[in-house]
């Protein structure tokens, strides 16, 4: 029936109607993702149990491990062998991921993690979302390490998005955290998948020379060391522990500060293809919203009641939220005479706006745990009182 | 001539970091006569350990190495050996990695049958940390967690990967590194999860906190209590308790292995496609 198609497919589009879990799978085999190691967890299972389904049929390999530790593990090892690998998880088993997210970090191993958050912390609320794990994929695990995090805020852009993720893993061999909800990630609405070679794809770069004389951590061609796979003729070796450009430990304070310097400048170096910034209403506007993940939409909604009712309200939306756009947020914040930060936890991100614009703006906190959304109508609130 | 195991090492990496006598040395010596025997390519050998002494080990092997976090190591080795089954990977691990943070990856390795050859190398106590009891440490023995005495049971390794599903099961010591190649070997050779227990001298942690201070006294108890299966079965329950069997103590070659379903699984889907 002609009349029930719909925009899209009239205009010969593909369309799909996916929940967000689903939107992930899809996009990552998409993104030539051919290894998934998970561990089953509400809300993010169906990723696990989509990829299951999916890898095999194009070749590749998914595990169910016997816990989180070990899923985040093998991806890591099946990175190191040469796979685009990809696990998903969500709060309690993010906290378990953690030590060997860190060990991704300190062996510069590409792959993704798709935290879809709910309530925390401890066990929580198994079943409702949450946008509380904001600061923990910053600084989770123990150390020092730069992160990229990305928190898509519909359909399309989730599998746009989980596309990135591969590519910035690839491009600066390191792990990349994608975040959804527990709203995102059982939403359904419609997705127009790219058709393929209409997007792009980022594979690590490979080491060109004499695979005998591969030095794993040589950057003298830049701060992203050429790679190789085990088994693909450099016999080599990493390590968790601090090393040096061979992977072999070192205690040399300067070796490692040098490492550390170039980890950090991988990401700080190269805001300019990781930073993504979404504006909504972000012209003329007085009243600032910043949001991110499903809480934007909401934010969207109220913007557009503030606006019918004479307020010039709009947003600014950190797609990236880590390394978080700290410059975007100054100069959207100059604009505005205050602002109204809606997050779906006790108060995460505020304090990246806060330093951002130098706590020199009116800040309005709008926070809410305990399982049910922010409604457009609380952020309305809170833009009113500001206004 | 003397064997040369320089081919199979990096000289750029040595000298080692373990106590004079240790018993990791002896470990690592069988593993390489055991690779020259069956022939295999370094290229296509990974080695993965977790934390701890022996966990140093693959740092001094020339071929694929990787040493990871503490208890981890069969997990990343999953990985590695999922994405390239072709290859052969090992995994070195003392006795705490192995069976108490790593004992979940342990037992589960072994069930799922995957064709990994786990060598645990049981000095019973936690040698790179000080000297703490570990789940192998002997009831009643000193540790510096254990200062009156082991009060907790210890782990028969090699029963606990029978249990799992381990479909090869050797224990060797370091007192008989002829009989150890042998069971390393076999266990390399086994298609399947492969497990390979190494009673073996922690002198400096273990040894001192019990009167066996001097590695050759320690190796000598190891050996003196190590009795063939054949004729451990013929003892009684009383003898069998001053004794530990070893041999090859389980093999089922009839057991499918992990990755060859999961290829046979893309296989089949593809011809379905």
């Amino acid at each position: 029936m002609s009349e029930t198609k719909t925009r899209e497919a009239k205009r010969g589009l593909d369309v799909k109607f996916w929940a967000g879990n689903q939107v992930v799978a899809q996009a990552a085999v998409a993104a030539g993702c051919n290894f998934f190691g998970g561990y089953p967890i509400t809300p993010s299972s169906e990723i696990a149990q989509e990829m299951a389904r999916l890898l095999p049929t194009v070749g590749g390999h998914f595990i169910q491990m016997e816990d989180e530790l070990g899923a985040m593990a093998a991806v890591i090892g099946a990175s190191l062998a040469g796979a685009k690998s990809m696990t998903a998880t969500s709060g309690p088993g993010f906290s378990l991921k953690l030590e060997n997210l860190g060990f991704g970090y300190m062996v510069e191993a590409p792959c993704v993690v798709v935290n879809v958050m709910r309530g925390g912390p401890s066990t929580g609320l198994p079943t409702h979302p949450a946008q509380a794990d904001l600061m923990q994929a910053r600084w989770g695990t123990h150390g020092d390490h730069p992160t990229i995090a990305i928190a898509p805020s519909f359909h399309q852009e989730t599998y746009m998005e989980t596309i990135r993720a591969f590519n910035l893993a690839e491009q600066f061999r390191m792990p990349v955290i994608l975040l959804l909800d527990e709203v995102l990630g059982h939403l359904s609405e419609g997705v127009v998948p790219p058709k393929p070679g209409t997007f792009e794809i980022v594979d690590r770069v490979r080491f060109k020379g004499d695979p005998e004389k591969y030095t794993p951590y040589d950057v003298s061609e830049g701060d992203v060391p050429p790679f190789l796979g085990y088994f693909d003729g450099a016999r080599w070796h990493t390590t968790g522990l601090n090393h040096d450009a061979t992977g072999f430990p070192t205690t040399d304070p300067d070796l490692i500060e040098g490492e550390m310097e170039r980890f950090y400048r991988k990401v700080l170096d190269n805001r300019s293809v990781i930073d993504k910034v979404e504006y909504f209403q972000g012209e003329d506007v007085e009243i600032g919203v910043v949001s991110f993940g499903s809480t934007a939409r909401a934010a969207m909604v109220a913007i557009k009641q503030a606006r019918e009712k004479g307020i010039k309200a709009g947003m600014l939306r950190p797609v990236t939220v880590w390394p978080f756009p700290k410059a975007q947020t100054y100069e959207f914040g100059r604009k505005c005479k205050a602002l109204v930060v809606p997050e779906f936890n006790m108060g995460q991100m505020v304090y990246e706006v806060e330093r951002a614009v130098h706590y020199d703006r009116p800040v309005k906190r709008v926070n809410k745990v305990g399982g049910v959304p922010i409604t457009p109508a609380e952020i309305l609130a809170a833009i009113e009182e500001v206004a | 001539m003397s064997f040369n195991y320089m081919p199979y090492m990096r000289d750029d990496t040595l000298p080692h970091m373990w106590c004079p006598g240790c018993g990791i040395g002896i470990v690592v010596k069988s593993m390489i006569r055991a690779f020259d025997e069956l022939n295999w390519d370094t290229h296509d050998i990974a080695v993965v350990s977790g934390i701890g002494c022996t966990s140093r080990a693959p740092g001094y092997l020339n071929a694929n190495t990787l040493h990871t976090t503490h208890g981890r190591a069969l997990a990343f080795a999953t990985g590695i050996k999922m994405h390239r089954s072709d290859k052969h990977v090992v995994v070195i691990s003392g006795d705490g990695d192995a069976s108490a943070i790593g004992g979940n990856h342990l037992i589960h390795a072994a069930r799922r049958n995957i064709d990994i050859t786990l060598i645990v190398n049981n000095n019973y106590i936690y040698g790179m940390t000080g000297g703490q009891y570990s789940p192998t440490t002997p009831l009643g023995t000193k540790a510096s967690t254990a200062p009156y005495g082991n009060l907790e049971p210890p782990f028969d390794l090699a029963k606990l990967a029978v249990g799992a599903g381990a479909s090869f099961v050797a224990r060797g010591t370091v007192a008989n590194g002829r009989q150890l190649t042998m069971f390393i070997k076999q266990g390399f050779a086994h298609k399947g999860f492969s497990f390979v227990e190494v009673v073996s001298n922690c002198h400096t942690q273990f040894g001192r906190r019990n009167k066996m201070a001097d590695p050759m006294n320690m190796v000598k108890w190891i050996g003196d209590r190590a009795k063939p299966l054949k004729k451990f079965e013929t003892m009684g329950p009383e003898e069998q308790a001053k004794y530990f069997p070893v041999g090859v103590l389980h093999e089922d070659t009839g057991r499918p292995e992990y990755t060859e379903k999961y290829q046979q699984l893309i296989a089949g889907l593809r011809e379905s496609a």
